[in-house]
């Protein structure tokens, strides 16, 4: 896995939302695009004035503390929450009309993948096969069902009702839900949010196979963690704005081999925090370098913590 | 045996048979998406309003001199009821908080609203009884017609776009990022749970129609695991405790509808008590059989932590 960082010049401020020259060549179509959006919750705006393009093919990493907007931000990308004012396109085409939503994939941020009525892993993934005018499920709906399962390791327990499942074998089966219509672009909200460390890794080891066959990730993250040597650029939000677009935090030598555990010199003692990144009117930069490629630079044991959650 | 024989061939248990029959199998498919998206109240809701409009088609139908004067009865609860869940629908989507109170306001307006219009159509609280707790031995020849269309009906969208609906059911924050049309599905299920409240009034009354919709998927969930099965065991039992409870009451005289609902709640309790015996067989399932456990893989690294962690 060689993915030079260096290739996506990091953008400064914002992409122009059309007609922009791609840096990684004229392939790179914008594949998401948002345009000075707004979004309010209620009365509160929780979105003030968002630019954000994703082009064809990265890997795009949404950072930043609780309440920052990063979820809805993604959530107003995939039409759940409406626009305030401002201009989303997806795959070129504005949200409200056109949408060719089969060639995307949304992961929500669950805690649980079941509802009132028990179902299987193999019906919910099946449902991710619904989309637009697209009410019944087309022939051969467990096969595919099987096989977006087995992209996330789970193939075992299609017939499993996903109530008895691990938090993290869930997580995996609201992925596979998404990858089931073979998307182009997924937008990932928290896909590793207290889940075990095995369903990480297997995680990690699927996107890196998807990201190599071309698909479009935007991801929401707390740590860069498993995802690190992928991720290409990191957008950072705060209070609602965007403050930083451009490098994710550079990994270390050879965190980007297979197999390694994440055991790094800590520059400071225990956790750091996303809020600690962007100190206000702080440079971006000041707390990355320290943080070896993880915003969380606590112990390793911090991943066990958030499983016991 | 003739006493079965007699049954079966009298044309009054014939249509009623026919009726719980329909009943039986539809109600539980509703009930399905409706415990699913954790609205297994609704159909009492939709059953306190449907009161509302039976009252009103009798008011209505008194004013223009019908003869019987509750002919228009069951038009009306199907138009109330219709109204109301879609009412209903608007005011979940609108806000959650207020939405709660909304919809007692609503149930309790319905029960009133009854009352009172029956008492204006000159006739008692008394005339409602028959549609608060059922009266299937009354089914007429046009009833089962009309059964047999709306619970058509029921089954053909219930069953024909299983696949949206219990997407939508399931997680429609999802369904909307499909571009489903999440708006027009959820009224579907909206408007399919009150036509099923309507047609299960004759068989056993507003007050207990939810039962119906309810208790046979409280059953099948203790018995399977999958949506699907789920849904087909709900209906099945449906089926066997409406067939059942009406056949009984050929022979003894008791309330149809009420018998059907304690032999539901009956089966549910049965189920229920044996569900430990029948999952005690399996053993206990390792999560992650193929992953070593967690506390070998952790352990060596908390010795390697310590090095590197040394400044």
């Amino acid at each position: 896995m060689t993915h030079a960082t260096d290739t996506t010049t990091p953008r400064a401020g914002t992409a122009p939302a059309a007609g922009g020259a791609p840096s990684t060549g004229g392939e790179a179509s914008p594949v998401i695009e948002a345009h000075d959006v707004h979004v309010r919750l209620g009365a509160s705006p929780v979105l003030r004035g968002v630019d954000l393009t994703v082009r064809r093919g990265e890997v795009v990493a949404l950072l930043g503390a609780n309440g920052s907007g990063k979820s809805t931000l993604v959530r107003t990308l995939v039409g759940v929450l409406p626009v305030t004012a401002g201009d989303v396109r997806l795959l070129g085409h504005p949200l409200d009309a056109g949408v060719p939503w089969a060639r995307v994939g949304y992961v929500p941020q669950r805690v649980s993948a079941a509802a009132g009525v028990p179902s299987t892993a193999e019906e919910v993934v099946a449902s991710g096969l619904l989309h637009g005018r697209r009410l019944r499920l087309p022939r051969g709906w467990r096969a595919r069902a099987r096989e977006a399962l087995d992209l996330v390791g789970l193939a075992d327990r299609a017939k499993r009702p996903t109530h008895q499942l691990s938090g993290g074998q869930q997580q995996r089966v609201l992925i596979a839900r998404a990858l089931v219509r073979r998307p182009e672009v997924l937008v990932l909200d928290e896909p590793v949010a207290g889940v075990d460390r095995p369903s990480q890794e297997a995680f990690a080891a699927t996107m890196t196979r998807l990201v190599d066959d071309g698909l479009t990730v935007l991801v929401v993250l707390h740590e860069l963690g498993e995802l690190a040597p992928l991720v290409q650029r990191a957008v950072v939000l705060r209070h609602g704005t965007v403050v930083h677009d451009g490098a994710p935090p550079a990994p270390q030598p050879g965190h980007g081999v297979p197999g390694h555990d994440h055991v790094h010199p800590h520059a400071r003692p225990r956790t750091v925090h996303t809020q600690d990144v962007c100190p206000p009117g702080g440079p971006f930069e000041a707390g990355l370098g320290t943080a070896g490629g993880r915003f969380d630079g606590g112990f390793d044991g911090t991943d066990d913590e958030r499983t016991a959650q | 045996m003739s006493g079965l024989w007699g049954m079966v061939t009298d044309p009054f248990m014939q249509r009623a048979l026919l009726a719980a029959l329909l009943v039986g199998l539809s109600a539980p498919v509703v009930g399905t998406y409706l415990v699913q998206r954790r609205l297994a109240l609704l159909g009492d809701g939709i059953g306190h309003v449907a009161l509302t409009g039976v009252a009103l088609g009798w008011l209505v139908g008194a004013a223009m001199g019908l003869v019987p004067d509750d002919v228009l009865a069951v038009p009306g609860a199907v138009v109330a009821a219709v109204a109301g869940s879609v009412l209903i629908e608007v005011v979940r989507r609108r806000g959650r908080t207020s939405g709660d109170l909304a919809l007692a306001i609503l149930f309790y307006g319905g029960i009133a609203g009854g009352v009172l219009l029956i008492g204006l159509a000159g006739g008692s609280s008394g005339s409602l009884m028959a549609y608060l707790f059922g009266s299937i031995s009354t089914v007429t020849t046009a009833d089962v017609w009309v059964t047999v269309v709306l619970c058509g009906l029921i089954l053909a969208i219930g069953l024909g776009l299983r696949g949206a609906l219990f997407s939508v059911s399931h997680d429609e924050e999802f369904a909307i990022s499909s571009g489903l049309p999440v708006w027009a599905l959820n009224m579907a299920v909206a408007v399919l749970a009150a036509l099923t409240v309507t047609v299960a009034m004759r068989v056993v009354g507003l007050l207990l129609v939810s039962a119906l919709m309810i208790v046979p998927v409280a059953i099948g969930q203790l018995l399977t695991h999958s949506f699907r099965r789920t849904m087909l065991a709900a209906s099945t039992i449906g089926v066997v405790v409406c067939v059942t409870g009406l056949s009984i009451t050929y022979w003894h005289n008791v309330s149809p509808g009420a018998l059907i609902v304690v032999l539901a709640i009956g089966v549910y309790a049965v189920v229920a008590a044996l569900q430990p015996l029948l999952s005690r067989r399996r053993p206990p399932a390792d999560p992650h059989p193929d992953i070593p456990d967690d506390v070998a893989v952790t352990a060596p690294r908390a010795g390697d932590r310590e090095e590197e962690c040394t400044p």
